[in-house]
């Protein structure tokens, strides 16, 4: 099948992100998709930064900075005040870290979804504080290093699954993306613009600089993620119905997903073996809970 | 129509009158029934409003700034714990120059837990770029809310108005709802007309990341809005005089003219004080009351008009900043520094965490203060006992 990736662009070049940022090329995505009709809301992460400091501003709609915590109420208080003045075309999306979203801001982001306000909430994933220089978040994996969980004692406790506790609230939509697959990106961008209510969107954004990898191995990261499960892209809708939308004939080894990140590096083969039968397992129940043998 | 209500649905009204758009908030006594009639004002339809049932204060007014920002006009309530958890984004809020309007009810902090009145939660978010009202009736409460949207609308700051707990929140009083109509010919109708808002056909960043070269100048502006507030809100009260038929100037003097000694009070305190002073006055002793009822902007130009005329000024604070004295008292030294006549001032604290505040209270601070030459400290507790 062929998929093609809309030319019309809405993030410009000027951007200050670091090289190989997957958060940046991800908004690049997700603004193709959704047009300029959206709104967009980001809490303090990288994405504060990246956007351009005052007067600058790299994309095309309008932008709403907002404190850290507060990415999920501000898209609700902007679509309450535009649907009060009918402006109800407008999309509102929130675009946040995974801090933002997994630890600071869940609180904000469980009550929108219990309303099931109506916007598009995004966590892209780099798996630490990369703002304030790679500290552990709790979607920080197991065994990973950040500058605080250092190589000796690197994280003891496994990612927090965001995903499962927004599918828990009975969304519309909860999605799981990666840039590895584009055309699965704007897809589901497509499909969260074209329902009401809450929409959840978790995109795995690697950050080289973070995982001590080379910024061209960006996207290759990605696909790798996927490709051993330690990634799957799925979706479910209205907390019941799941699809599981790539399924790896034969899923490549954990380790080689690993090997490239310098924040892996100090892993030892028993460590490997023990985030690969982590990665099996949940694997196995998110096929449950899809209906795959 | 004349009804008979509570300070809270005082409240309530007013945010209703005038025409709030987008509600967000939480509830805490005792600001409770604020947002429970709020609630019934939109199931009903009388209010054509999106009310946000937030799952916290900090949400509440982050909604508030948010819906602000598109151009609708915001409400929100709250007292104590809750508006020392939107603490951030009061920062916020004042910093994109948006005017939402807060009305908190004055209670206590805990620990240990207090549903009374104090001025310590309001007092510790003074410094934000919010306007502060401190309200002495229900009337009052009802007609500052409206006015409220007004003044922030135009200095684009958010104002906060401020009623005791339980004093006013819960006791009903006599309150003139005016008609629809006449509350439209003073404020205008939503949305608001801000210079710049969220707009997909004029897009923007808003809050970005701003360097020392504009920052300084963003909050030199926040304070030149502030001083402009003062005659604002001379005007917008005045204009509300001259369509509703009452008005309550920023501060209000009583019985200042001839005074020795003038009483300065905030809040529900300054009724009992206006009793006292009228006693005294039997009695034989020249004593007026200053009610500061903006208390930011601070009204510097007025305290220094009307305190130097008499010798003693006794500030009444219902609040303590903790290592030195009470606010207003500091303020008001503050505001008179600098001046050739100096008055004597005694800085009372009293009825800290809701202990009540009776005329005789003020009648032996009166009776202190006018046979003292001097205060012997900066702080004069009244009635503590330990
Ligand atoms: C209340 C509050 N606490 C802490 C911070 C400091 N802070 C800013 S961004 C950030 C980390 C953001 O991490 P994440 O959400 O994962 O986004 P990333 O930077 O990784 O893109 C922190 C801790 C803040 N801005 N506000
Ligand atoms: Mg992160």
């Amino acid at each position: 099948m062929k998929f093609e990736i809309p030319q019309k662009e809405y993030m410009y070049p000027g951007h200050v992100a670091c090289p190989g940022c997957g958060g940046a090329y991800s908004m690049r995505m997700a603004l193709k998709a959704l047009g300029e009709r959206t709104i967009i809301v980001i809490p303090a992460c990288c994405w504060s930064i990246i956007d351009g400091p005052f007067p600058l501003h790299a994309c095309k709609p309008p932008v709403f900075h907002t404190a850290f915590e507060t990415a999920a109420i501000a898209a609700s208080g902007i679509k309450a005040g535009l649907d009060i003045q009918g402006k109800t075309d407008i999309t509102v999306m929130s675009w946040a870290g995974d801090g933002g979203t997994l630890d600071i801001g869940i609180q904000a982001l469980s009550g929108a979804a219990e309303r099931n306000d109506d916007f598009i909430y995004v966590c892209y994933d780099n798996e630490a504080y990369m703002n304030t220089g790679i500290q552990r978040s709790s979607a920080t994996p197991w065994g990973a290093w950040t500058t605080t969980t250092p190589a000796e004692t690197p994280k003891s406790e496994p990612k927090k699954n965001i995903t499962e506790i927004m599918i828990a609230h009975r969304i519309p939509y909860a999605a799981t993306t990666t840039l590895a697959y584009p055309d699965d990106m704007i897809r589901k961008f497509k499909k969260a613009k074209s329902i009401k209510g809450t929409k959840f969107i978790h995109i795995f954004a690697p950050c080289p600089t973070g995982w001590k990898m080379a910024p061209d191995l960006m996207v290759k990261i990605c696909r790798l993620a996927v490709d051993s499960n330690v990634f799957p892209l799925y979706e479910c809708e209205y907390g019941i119905h799941y699809t599981i939308n790539h399924i790896p004939k034969k899923p490549i080894p954990v380790e080689e997903y690993l090997k490239p990140q310098g924040r892996f590096s100090h892993l030892t083969k028993a460590m490997i073996e023990h985030i690969q039968k982590s990665v099996n397992f949940e694997w196995e129940l998110l096929k449950q809970r899809a209906g795959v043998s | 129509m004349k009804k008979v209500i509570t300070g809270n649905h005082a409240v309530s009204y007013g945010a209703q009158l005038a025409r709030s758009q987008v509600i967000a908030a939480y509830p805490i006594t005792p600001q409770t029934q604020i947002v429970e009639l709020l609630s019934e004002f939109c199931a009903s339809g009388k209010l054509n409003a999106k009310f946000i049932k937030v799952e916290s204060e900090h949400s509440a007014m982050s909604a508030c700034i948010a819906a602000a920002a598109t151009g609708a006009r915001t409400f929100t309530a709250t007292s104590s714990q809750g508006l020392a958890l939107m603490h951030e984004m009061l920062h916020w809020a004042a910093g994109a120059r948006l005017p939402v309007v807060l009305a908190n009810v004055n209670r206590a902090m805990g620990p240990g837990w207090s549903v009374w009145t104090d001025q310590n939660d309001s007092l510790s978010q003074r410094d934000l770029g919010w306007l502060q009202f401190y309200c002495e009736s229900n009337q009052e409460v009802m007609d500052t809310v409206i006015q409220a949207f007004k003044i922030g609308e135009k200095v684009l700051l958010p104002v906060m108005v401020i009623l005791d707990a339980f004093v006013l929140s819960h006791t009903s009083e006599p309150v003139d709802i005016p008609d629809q109509e006449l509350v439209d010919r003073f404020l205008p109708l939503p949305p608001v007309n801000l210079p710049y808002k969220l707009d997909v056909e004029d897009p923007h960043a808003f809050g970005a990341l701003t360097s020392p070269d504009h920052y300084y100048e963003i909050r030199f502006k926040i304070q030149k809005a502030q001083d402009e507030a003062v005659q604002v809100a001379k005007e917008v009260d005045e204009e509300f005089k001259n369509i509703l038929g009452r008005g309550y100037g920023i501060v209000e003097p009583y019985r200042c003219d001839d005074a020795k000694l003038i009483l300065v009070t905030s809040g529900t305190i300054t009724g009992t004080a206006r009793i006292v002073v009228d006693s005294e006055r039997v009695k034989g002793r020249k004593v007026g009351l200053l009610k500061i009822r903006m208390f930011r902007p601070t009204p510097i130009k007025e305290l220094r008009e009307i305190l130097p005329r008499a010798q003693k000024v006794v500030v009444i604070d219902r609040n303590i900043s903790f290592g030195h004295s009470g606010v207003f008292c500091q303020e008001i030294k503050s505001a008179l520094y600098g001046l050739p006549v100096q008055p004597t001032i005694f800085g009372f604290i009293i009825g800290i965490g809701g202990r009540d505040v009776t005329a005789q209270d003020i009648e032996e601070i009166v009776d202190y203060a006018s046979k003292t030459e001097k205060p012997d400290s900066i702080i004069l507790w009244r009635g503590v006992r330990l």
